[in-house]
């Protein structure tokens, strides 16, 4: 003994044992990563949940002025028939100063003026406003007092963005599918 | 532990289990002979009624558990089959919704224990650091327990609170999402809370353990908030504290059972007995009262983002506060200027309160003065919830970095046993200082 070490002795080269140490800690990385997203991911939207069919409404139901709430995805969905002083007032603001620009017409079918869909949800937190109240006569807010045009848009209070319209089709001239 | 044990096993049962496993000698140096500051007010009993107020939370909790059923459609009803048809069921659902107000109210006094004393200073930095954890998992625990009555504000408090994560941006949208478990907050966001709700509390479990073996490195500090010199200073834990422990649980079960027996809604909302209904929110929804402040500043701020924030920053804060206040001082006892700022504190955290509860754009007193300061009337809750928030930020960021360096504290004495001594009228002429030593 007394020599210098063989450098290239089996099990003591010490790039091929970094290389080891490595190797195994990435794969017992890449292991963790692989078993932690199941777990993970199973919090997400199950396969039921996300097969929710799509609805049909008749417009027929609601009078002018009136809105009815339907569920839609676990959430409520206002159809709400807008009387011709509500579409003339929401059509005048349309160049007053919006939060989330956006006019009237562009938030109704074309030639549907009166039908106003909304997913019934306030911006903020998610709260369900209520019809008819708030300094704007749309809708308003109870929770952190958000008020909303007669177009939905977001006018006051704490929402970031207007009410949302969802996809949505004339099947004819009374019937809607949403979704 | 500090200081070596004095524990000797008197049995042979007892010295052959100390050799082996030395869990009787853990105990005896944890829970009895601890040596502790000798000078400890009633200040210091909130720990032990804290501990037994998760033990009755533990305990309660896991019987109901035993009759609730975790889906949209028989939650609320099996929630009035316990008060209705379970045996004693209406006494353990009381005594478990109250006692999280209890365990909040408790533990507000703790915190409060802590910023007067300066009890979160070096060397108990890490020990604070756990206690905010515990508030955390403790706040966490009591807000998903809320929902699972499924009632009118269980929903929507989930609405809104999960609502909150929304605000981030990019991620906001697929976090919500993720923690619902679908569009909504619907039947998976229920199942996942009941089982969330099940867990935390033995996590808070664990946290405590940590929190008790962090206190016990350093000890316990104490009024004068100077450092234990000797033995002298000291009596050990049993019997001292435990009679004086005891003696304060007993008074503040008497305030619990009188909620409990007497008046079991009063904290609560009379909308949270109609069931769940996900197209209709109530007229006034609030949190339940311990979350009040942070609600008051989530809504003083006008922006959604920067609400949530905030919010969440006034509960940030407390982690680092052992690095923002820069006096050596410990006790408040010795900073008058500080005393003066710490009150105005509490003043200011008992308005948030009461703002949280309040309609923000209600004026505060009389009327509304007309007088439109940005988005609201200065005489309204939104108003004085911001001045209330900013003086929150600013205690912490503000007051407490400058006045260690300005201020000019009291003298400080040399040890615990020292003013007591040295004041005539409480030394009659033979009189020592050992009182463990005598009786």
């Amino acid at each position: 003994m007394g020599a210098t070490p063989d450098p290239h002795a089996p099990g003591d080269d010490p790039s091929r044992r970094d290389f080891i140490h490595i190797a195994a800690g990435a794969a017992a990385v890449g292991a963790v990563g692989a078993l932690a997203w199941p777990l993970v991911d199973q919090m997400n939207p199950a396969g039921d949940t996300l097969a929710l069919a799509s609805i049909e409404f008749d417009l027929g139901k609601v009078e002018p002025g009136q809105q009815v709430v339907v569920k839609w995805r676990g959430k409520p969905l206002f159809v709400r028939n807008r009387t011709p002083e509500q579409i003339a007032a929401a059509v005048k603001d349309d160049h007053a100063q919006l939060r989330d620009p956006a006019t009237d017409e562009s938030r109704h079918k074309p030639g549907k003026a009166e039908w106003l869909i909304l997913i019934g949800t306030c911006t903020h937190l998610g709260c369900v406003p209520t019809v008819g109240g708030g300094d704007y006569g749309g809708w308003f807010c109870p929770c952190h007092g958000s008020h909303y045009d007669t177009s939905g848009r977001i006018r006051k209070g704490p929402a970031p963005k207007n009410l949302v319209v969802p996809d949505y089709v004339f099947l004819s001239d009374t019937k809607i599918k949403v979704g | 532990m500090s200081g070596h044990s004095t524990y000797e096993p008197k049995t042979g049962i007892e010295r052959w289990l100390d050799t082996r496993l030395p869990i009787v000698r853990f105990a005896y140096d944890t829970a009895l002979s601890f040596p502790t500051p000798k000078n400890l007010n009633y200040w210091w009993t909130f720990g032990g009624i804290l501990a037994l107020m998760l033990g009755i939370q533990l305990v309660t909790g896991i019987v109901l558990a035993m009759h609730y059923v975790p889906h949209v459609d028989y939650a609320f009803a099996s929630v009035e089959r316990i008060m209705r048809d379970v045996n004693y069921g209406w006494l353990i659902r009381y005594m478990h919704a109250n006692g999280a107000s209890m365990f909040f109210l408790a533990v507000y006094l703790h915190i409060i224990r802590n910023l007067y004393y300066g009890s979160y200073k070096a060397p108990r930095e890490v020990l604070w650091i756990l206690g905010c954890l515990i508030y955390l998992a403790m706040m966490a625990t009591a807000f998903i327990g809320y929902v699972l009555p499924w009632g009118q504000m269980s929903f929507h408090g989930a609405v809104v609170i999960t609502n909150l994560f929304g605000a981030l941006p990019i991620i906001g949208g697929p976090i919500t999402t993720w923690l619902w478990g679908g569009f909504a907050v619907d039947n998976p966001t229920l199942n996942r809370f009941f089982s969330l709700h099940y867990l935390l509390p033995f996590v808070i479990a664990g946290l405590v353990v940590l929190h008790i073996w962090a206190l016990h490195v350093p000890g316990n500090n104490n009024p004068t908030g100077v450092n234990v010199k000797s033995e002298k200073d000291t009596v050990p834990f049993h019997p001292y504290y435990t009679v004086k422990d005891g003696f304060a649980i007993a008074v503040f079960l008497l305030l619990y059972a009188s909620f409990v027996f007497y008046n079991p809604n009063v904290l609560g909302h009379a909308d949270n007995y109609i069931p769940a209904n996900p197209l209709v929110t109530p007229a006034h929804i609030v949190p339940e009262w311990y979350f009040l402040p942070f609600y008051a500043i989530l809504r003083a701020v006008p922006d959604k983002l920067g609400g949530v924030l905030l919010m969440f920053g006034a509960i940030a804060t407390l982690f680092i506060l052992p690095w923002l206040d820069t006096s050596k001082v410990r006790s408040m006892r010795y900073r008058p200027q500080a005393k003066l700022y710490f009150w105005i504190f509490v003043l200011a955290a008992l308005v948030l309160g009461y703002c949280g509860g309040q309609l923000p754009d209600d004026p505060v007193i009389a009327q509304p003065s007309g007088l439109l300061l940005l988005d609201a009337d200065i005489n309204s809750f939104v108003w004085l919830s911001r001045v209330a928030t900013l003086y929150y930020f600013a205690y912490f960021w503000i007051i407490l970095p400058v006045l260690g360096l300005t201020e000019k504290p009291l003298p400080v004495p040399e040890s615990i046993s020292e003013p007591v001594l040295s004041h005539p009228a409480t030394t009659p002429a033979g009189a020592t200082a050992s009182p463990e030593k005598r009786g």
